[in-house]
């Protein structure tokens, strides 16, 4: 972990509520995909955890959606320096993940698929990203993940654009080495059961601290009591332990 | 002793500032940051006699200059304190620290106290019975007080280490309750502890955090925590550690004025992991801005004028 200044370089909107901000850094902190970052604003008082969508030399690029008080500020900003926590979570693995890995990424859980995708690419692994959204107008990053040289599917619920229903749909056709993904947990859940193979998945939850000092965030895994923000957000298909 | 120095129950800190429990882990997540060496002492995560998940998530509620929090005393409990933690903690921090200990019966905080005045690295005992947080245990001895002096001499039969009560400033009288842990042998009091707060989600129309209420920390409360210090470093004789919203070098001395011997810092540290350090760093000049020789001789030395 490491705390740092960082410059806002630019910061627009992907849709409607979807913004992406690129900021100049020290980003040496920052080891694996599936990371996240945490980034104080001006008069509130907890700092805001978003995950890292690329890190390239000196440059952090975060994509977040405008949910409540603090993204709709950060999504204001169009210039300044900004304090932010880098190098925060464990991240993926890498290493587990096969020939021909499948990501799936479910609304702003997409975002940290990009940074996967580019490492696995780069392994020269067979990438499959599945990006999942509600609808058409949702849409963000399919350009993107074709750039890489990924193959890409994408869901919409209502069928206004690609394949229509949920990334399981689309999962379920695939064949695959493993699996990554980052959604709301009800994707997850349904990621869990329709998978054929072992996988890691990111969780989200209500964070104090964000590098594992305040136990806001704790769960209970199959492996004992894990902190998201210190011993995840990143966890084993097979150490998960669904609570309800 | 340096100019920051200050004695606390017989022992000297370099300075007076002191990550509160609860904020600060058992020390090693803050090493990787900072030479944690250069605290006064730290007081690590509270501990019970057996481990503790803890309180359902949301665990965690923003508010203006705040937070609440109702983490439920999540610990490993105290024999993997001993056997994982402390040696863990070794490696990284060579000073005396303080043990936080909460119970949930007389005989747990006993128990417990007897364990960790046994090892070598602890130097108080800071005994909370003020966590608002737990149905049927620490705050409800912190509330009356009677049951607050029959566990400070329950703590104080079986430990050889200074006592530091830590109160609850969710009561009508503060004073009455640290009299009485002073009148049953306490060493210490260490206050304010959280205080009991509570938001509600507009949306959802729920409490945001899953147990309803939670304990309220933050700047937002340094005014209050002024206040009970105060009152109650005028009341008692035992030295008196002040928390409660302190952020910054200026706050410790505030502190200080109204009758602290050594500061702990709680919720800054979760915003900005190097704020204790930085406090450290920043006092000596504050010192000189308000021609402040020693921080010992301003203990108490509010001026009423």
């Amino acid at each position: 972990m490491k705390q740092g200044k960082f410059k806002i370089i630019e910061n627009t909107p992907l849709t409607d509520c979807v913004y992406q901000m690129t900021l100049q850094g020290d980003t040496s902190a920052i080891t694996a995909p599936g990371q996240f970052v945490n980034i104080q604003l001006d008069g509130l008082f907890l700092r805001r955890p978003i995950s890292v969508c690329d890190v390239n030399e000196d440059k952090l690029t975060i994509i977040y959606k405008v949910v409540g008080r603090g993204t709709e500020q950060l999504s204001q900003m169009t210039e300044g320096e900004l304090d932010v926590l880098t190098g925060l979570g464990n991240g993926y693995n890498l290493t587990k993940a096969g020939d021909s890995p499948v990501l799936l990424g479910g609304g702003v859980g997409v975002p940290p698929m990009y940074l996967l995708c580019k490492s696995l690419l780069a392994m020269e692994k067979k990438v499959t990203v599945i990006l999942g959204f509600n609808t058409k107008s949702e849409i963000f990053y399919e350009k993107e993940f074709r750039a890489l040289g990924a193959d890409v599917i994408v869901t919409t619920v209502d069928g206004s654009y690609g394949t229509q229903g949920f990334v399981t749909d689309a999962l379920k056709t695939l064949s695959y080495s493993y699996f990554y993904t980052c959604g709301p947990e009800p994707m997850l859940k349904a990621v869990y059961k329709t998978s054929v193979t072992s996988g890691q998945m990111s969780f989200e939850k209500r964070m104090g601290c964000g590098f594992g000092a305040c136990m806001g965030c704790s769960c209970k895994t199959l492996t004992g009591y894990k902190r998201i923000c210190k011993e995840g957000p990143v966890m084993e298909k097979e150490e998960i332990l669904w609570e309800d | 002793m340096g100019r920051l120095s200050v004695d606390l129950c017989g022992i000297t800190l370099d300075n007076p500032v002191i990550p509160a429990s609860g904020t600060f882990g058992y020390g090693y997540e803050y090493a990787e940051l900072y030479d944690i060496n250069q605290l006064g002492t730290f007081s690590f995560k509270g501990t019970t006699r057996e481990p503790r998940f803890g309180n359902p998530t949301p665990r965690i509620a923003e508010c203006t200059a705040g937070m609440i929090n109702a983490v439920g005393l999540q610990n490993p409990g105290v024999e993997k304190v001993i056997s994982e933690e402390l040696p863990k903690l070794k490696q990284c921090f060579h000073k005396p620290v303080m043990a936080n200990i909460s119970g949930f019966s007389v005989e747990d905080y006993a128990y417990t106290c007897q364990k960790l005045d046994a090892q070598e690295q602890v130097g108080w005992l800071e005994v909370n019975v003020s966590c608002p947080n737990v149905h049927g245990g620490g705050m409800s001895f912190g509330t009356d007080p009677k049951a607050a002096a029959e566990v400070t001499a329950a703590v104080k039969k079986v430990a050889h280490k200074p006592v530091i009560v830590k109160l609850s400033p969710n009561v009508t009288d503060i004073v009455a309750i640290a009299k009485a842990c002073e009148d049953a042998g306490a060493d210490g009091i260490s206050l304010i502890n959280t205080m009991l707060g509570m938001r509600i989600d507009l949306r959802t129309r729920k409490p945001i955090i899953a147990n309803k209420m939670g304990g309220f920390s933050g700047p937002a409360i340094f005014p209050v925590a002024v206040r009970m210090v105060y009152q109650v470093a005028n009341a008692v004789k035992i030295p008196v550690v002040g928390m409660g919203g302190v952020s910054k070098a200026e706050d410790v001395v505030e502190m200080m004025l109204a009758g602290a011997t050594a500061v702990e810092v709680g919720a800054a540290n979760l915003v900005n992991p190097y704020v204790c350090s930085q406090i450290i760093r920043d006092l000596p000049e504050v010192m000189d801005h308000y021609r402040i020789n020693t921080l010992q001789e301003i203990i108490g030395g509010v001026n009423h004028g």
